[in-house]
């Protein structure tokens, strides 16, 4: 019998830690090779993770919600090969292309992966000095005051690297704070077992909190639309458009459609920002602010934010310019069905160019859509609604809808913003001009 | 013009780049590493090893020189003493070919394959490089830029005839009678020392008010006090104005008053800069933190799959800084490690008393606003430092009062440097005060003065 590990693949994107979306298999189980073990979340897609060898799983190192560092230790499983092999971590070459797990919401909430401060006993100073008191491991560690510098030895350092846990969150029980094996121990321990808080029956009405680690997509999502919204100075721009004669185009091709998909208003609106980018190529691009670089696609990639059940994905419509109405209908109904079934690729979920977002009826006067980063803009979609509208000489009705677009100020200008907007205004309101030779 | 492809390409072969090819080496990737001069860099070819033979050399004829006049209180007696220093310098010369051979071969061990010419940046994946044999173009996927320093010029002191850099200073053949040392750093400070005993007559000017300004003046002071002893004289406050090479005469100022001293060379070290001149690095735009390129903990700068470590990264430059960082970076390309965590570069300064420094010294400590205690133990009452003739000097530990938690550790006197492990080790594994006095020092060495400080530090010093 051997154990072997199984570590955390290199999942490529040049990232250094994923997180836990899924664990597959429990101890006990066996597994063979290639099975899939486990699937992990990068910026992008879950990857999933599969088994290099075949035996019984006997640990296993992270939990749903948890980020773990590549290289860290992910599974072991004691094979039945000839005794006395030696123990060799194996990083899994990930699968190419990688798909999304199934099921990887609704996201479970994660166990709480650090010691909760528990009654601190010792809440006193304590000095080298003074005797040292026997610690019960771990029962009364008392909390790490923020920002306090993190004691621990290189090797403790290395282990809570590979295990995937944040130092800075770990009080340690060592002299003067330091953060011992034993301390890590428990935590190990912690995590496998999950812990299960008494209830005191004394208060008659405790107030009940609901914990929910915000894990998986949700915090991916929370993540990125926090560095995206401190990164990029918005501007955005709202915009009042007459949709009345586009929404009479869309009636009819649907009326003639046969058997191909019913249109909405979203590939309309793409065709318009295809039309759009002959004249304001600047609004469609990638800003690579590591290296400085603004890069221009000659393609329309157009991001499609998406609404799943585990929250917002942003499947991508390439080569919009490619394609036609219909073609885009259907190729936007196949990207966000996948999405939904959570099926969509890596590569279907990036190298957008800008972006178009849309609450549908729910969609307000106007909103402030915060930008895809690495792109420079993104263009919302508000509410449509027939409203009284003066035509010189009386009110008539009108299907009004308002744009919202927000533009990465660094590299548009409020100028360049605006006549983008003036553009999408004059193709939406006379569509024709959409499907015009230039 | 021929063209060659790698995983990771590393320019410069010193203790920084050579660390970083064989450790990429060992991890499979694909490497390659171009050096213009030696394999080995500053450190082993023109700054650390040659300095510390010519030390040690000068150490030993100075030794048997103070017997020879009489003055050994060992008893031992001899006569004639001389040194013939291009005999020293080929001793010297043949340590560096043994340690850079080395080198060479643990590069090729680890599958590194050695260009040799200057290297210049076309953009972040390709590099040219002028060879003998015409220039070869390298593209890579990850670019380590492993530099180095070479040192700053004084303008009215430039380098050539008698001005000399610690280069030269390594390679003199002969002992000059007068030597002035303009700069009283370590450099300066190291090789001006070994010049006084070989017998040179030597003079340093430091513009600031101390020597190893870096360093408080306690450390400092024993150190000054054995200059003096030397027969060095030690100028502080002085700023060097310009040097008449035909009447072998430096000028300087103190103050308002300017004054002439003879000085058959001048040696200048007032510091390094970074090696970036002729690099190509306009082409690539990196951030940069005043004249080092700017990284972060993993050593990447700010363009992807471009790495910069050693003396182009900052202070404080040092071969074993830069040789951390190199093993850093090739963990980093192949998505290994957490990048730099480390809490303490030991510094040494090989003067006579040699001085060693990790962590931080005791106003360091006190600016973080805890309540910071320091204890010093005086090597005066140890008994190895007394066999060596050294009781100079001392051991000082900086701690937290309230947890006993080690902050810093300074030494200064002979033989110090050797504690450099313990201290760096101690900051490393978070000791307390507790942890070293619990720990057996062997008797007699000068490391019983760490486990002494310790205790003097709990208040239970048993020798003080
Ligand atoms: C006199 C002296 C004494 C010193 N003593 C000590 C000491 O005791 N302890 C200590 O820790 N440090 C000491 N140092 C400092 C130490 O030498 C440096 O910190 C260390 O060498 C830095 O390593 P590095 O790899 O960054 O660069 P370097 O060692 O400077 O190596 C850089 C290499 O890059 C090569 N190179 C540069 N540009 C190009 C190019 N375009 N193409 C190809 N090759 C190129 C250079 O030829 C050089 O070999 C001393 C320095 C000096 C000068």
């Amino acid at each position: 019998m051997a154990i072997r590990t199984i570590r955390l693949p290199d999942v490529g994107e040049g990232v250094t830690e994923a997180e836990v979306a899924e664990i597959l298999v429990k101890p006990g189980d066996l597994v063979r090779e290639d099975d899939p073990i486990a699937a992990v979340m990068t910026d992008k897609a879950t990857v999933e993770i599969t088994s290099a060898y075949s035996g019984k799983v006997v640990w296993i190192g992270g939990e749903v919600g948890k980020t773990l560092a590549i290289g860290s230790d992910l599974i072991r499983i004691e094979d039945d090969t000839a005794a006395g092999a030696e123990e060799e971590p194996k990083a899994v070459p990930v699968a190419e292309p990688a798909t999304v797990a199934q099921s990887v919401t609704p996201v479970e909430p994660a166990k709480q992966t650090t010691p909760s401060p528990i009654s601190a006993v010792d809440s006193g100073t304590r000095t080298a000095v003074s005797s040292p008191q026997p610690m019960p491991p771990n029962a009364a560690i008392p909390p790490r005051a923020e920002g306090a510098p993190v004691l621990a030895s290189p090797a403790v350092r290395q282990r809570a690297r590979d295990g995937g846990i944040d130092l800075r969150q770990v009080s340690g029980s060592g002299p003067a704070g330091r953060i011992t094996h034993a301390d890590l121990d428990s935590l190990f321990q912690q995590a496998g077992q999950g812990g299960g808080a008494a209830t005191s029956s004394l208060q008659p009405q405790p107030e009940t909190v609901e914990t929910v680690k915000v894990a998986g997509l949700r915090r991916m999502i929370a993540r990125r639309m926090s560095e995206a919204n401190a990164s990029i100075p918005h501007i955005t721009v709202v915009e009042e458009v007459d949709v009345t004669e586009i929404e009479a185009l869309r009636v009819k091709l649907n009326e003639t459609r046969g058997d191909r998909p019913k249109l909405t208003l979203l590939p309309l609106i793409a065709a318009a920002l295809v039309k759009a980018k002959q004249s304001n190529p600047k609004i469609f691009a990638r800003y690579d602010d590591e290296a400085d670089e603004v890069q221009y696609s000659s393609a329309v990639h157009i991001g499609i934010a998406t609404m799943t059940d585990g929250g917002l994905m942003v499947p991508v419509l390439r080569h919009a310019e490619a394609l036609d109405l219909f073609g885009m209908a259907t190729e936007i109904g196949r990207l966000s069905e996948a999405c939904r079934k959570n099926k969509a690729k890596r590569e279907e979920l990036s190298g957008s160019t800008i972006t178009i977002t849309s609450l549908g009826p729910l969609g307000a006067i106007a909103t402030t859509p915060i930008i895809n980063k690495p792109e420079v803009a993104i263009l919302g979609i508000n509410r449509m609604a027939v409203r009284p509208s003066w035509n010189g000489t009386a009110f008539v009705p009108r299907t009004m809808m308002n744009i919202s677009a927000s533009f990465d100020h660094r590299v548009i200008d409020g100028w360049d913003a605006a006549v983008f907007v003036q553009k999408m205004k004059v193709l939406l309101e006379t569509p024709a001009m959409i499907f015009m030779k230039d | 013009m021929t063209d060659l492809s790698c995983n990771v390409l590393v320019i410069g072969a010193g203790p920084g780049g050579y660390v970083a090819a064989i450790r990429a080496g060992q991890l499979g990737l694909e490497t390659i590493i171009v050096e213009q001069k030696a394999h080995g860099g500053t450190c082993l070819n023109i700054g650390c090893i040659p300095s510390k033979a010519l030390i040690h050399a000068a150490q030993e004829f100075f030794a048997v020189r103070e017997a020879s006049g009489g003055h050994s209180k060992l008893g031992i007696r001899t006569s004639d003493v001389r040194i013939d220093l291009a005999k020293t310098v080929a001793w010297k010369d043949g340590i560096v070919r043994q340690l850079t051979g080395g080198v060479s071969g643990l590069l090729k061990k680890a599958g590194v394959r050695s260009v040799q010419g200057r290297a210049r940046i076309v953009d972040g994946k390709t590099v040219a490089v002028e060879t003998a044999d015409g220039v070869v173009r390298i593209s890579c996927r990850n670019l380590v830029i492993a530099t180095g320093s070479r040192p700053v010029e004084v303008p009215s002191l430039p380098f050539g005839g008698n001005i000399l850099s610690s280069t030269e200073a390594l390679s003199l053949t002969a002992v000059p009678e007068t030597l002035a040392v303009v700069g009283g750093g370590y450099i300066g400070l190291e090789i001006g020392t070994a010049y006084a005993k070989l017998g040179a007559k030597v003079s340093i000017f430091e513009a600031k008010p101390h020597i190893l300004p870096q360093y408080d003046e306690e450390l400092s002071r024993p150190v000054v006090a054995r200059l003096k002893a030397l027969g060095v004289a030690v100028h502080v406050n002085a700023m060097v104005e310009g040097y008449d090479s035909d009447q072998s005469m430096l000028r300087v100022r103190t103050g308002s008053e300017v004054t002439e001293s003879a000085a058959e060379k001048v040696l200048v070290t007032v510091g390094r800069q970074p090696a970036l001149e002729d690099l190509g690095l306009d082409q690539l735009r990196l951030d940069m933190e005043g004249r080092f390129i700017r990284t972060d903990t993993r050593g990447q700068t700010s363009m992807r799959g471009v790495y910069a470590i050693g003396d182009v990264t900052g202070e404080p430059m040092l071969a074993h800084r830069a040789m951390a960082q190199g093993e850093i970076v090739a963990d980093a390309m192949v998505g290994h490690g957490g990048g730099w965590d480390k809490r303490a570069i030991p510094a040494v300064c090989f003067t006579d008393p040699e001085l060693v420094v990790a962590g931080l010294l005791p106003d360091q400590a006190r600016d973080t606003g805890r309540d910071v205690g320091v204890a010093t133990y005086p090597l005066q009452a140890n008994g190895r430092a007394l066999t060596l003739e050294r009781p100079d000097g001392f051991v000082r530990i900086v701690f937290d009062k309230p947890s006993g938690l080690v902050l810093g550790l300074q030494a200064v006197g002979a033989g110090c440097s050797e504690l450099a492990g313990e201290f760096a080790l101690a900051l490393e594994m978070c000791a307390t005060l507790t942890d070293i006095a619990a720990t057996i020092h062997a008797h007699p060495t000068l490391g019983e003065t760490v486990q002494e400080a310790a205790l003097m530090g709990l208040g239970k010093a048993l020798h003080a």
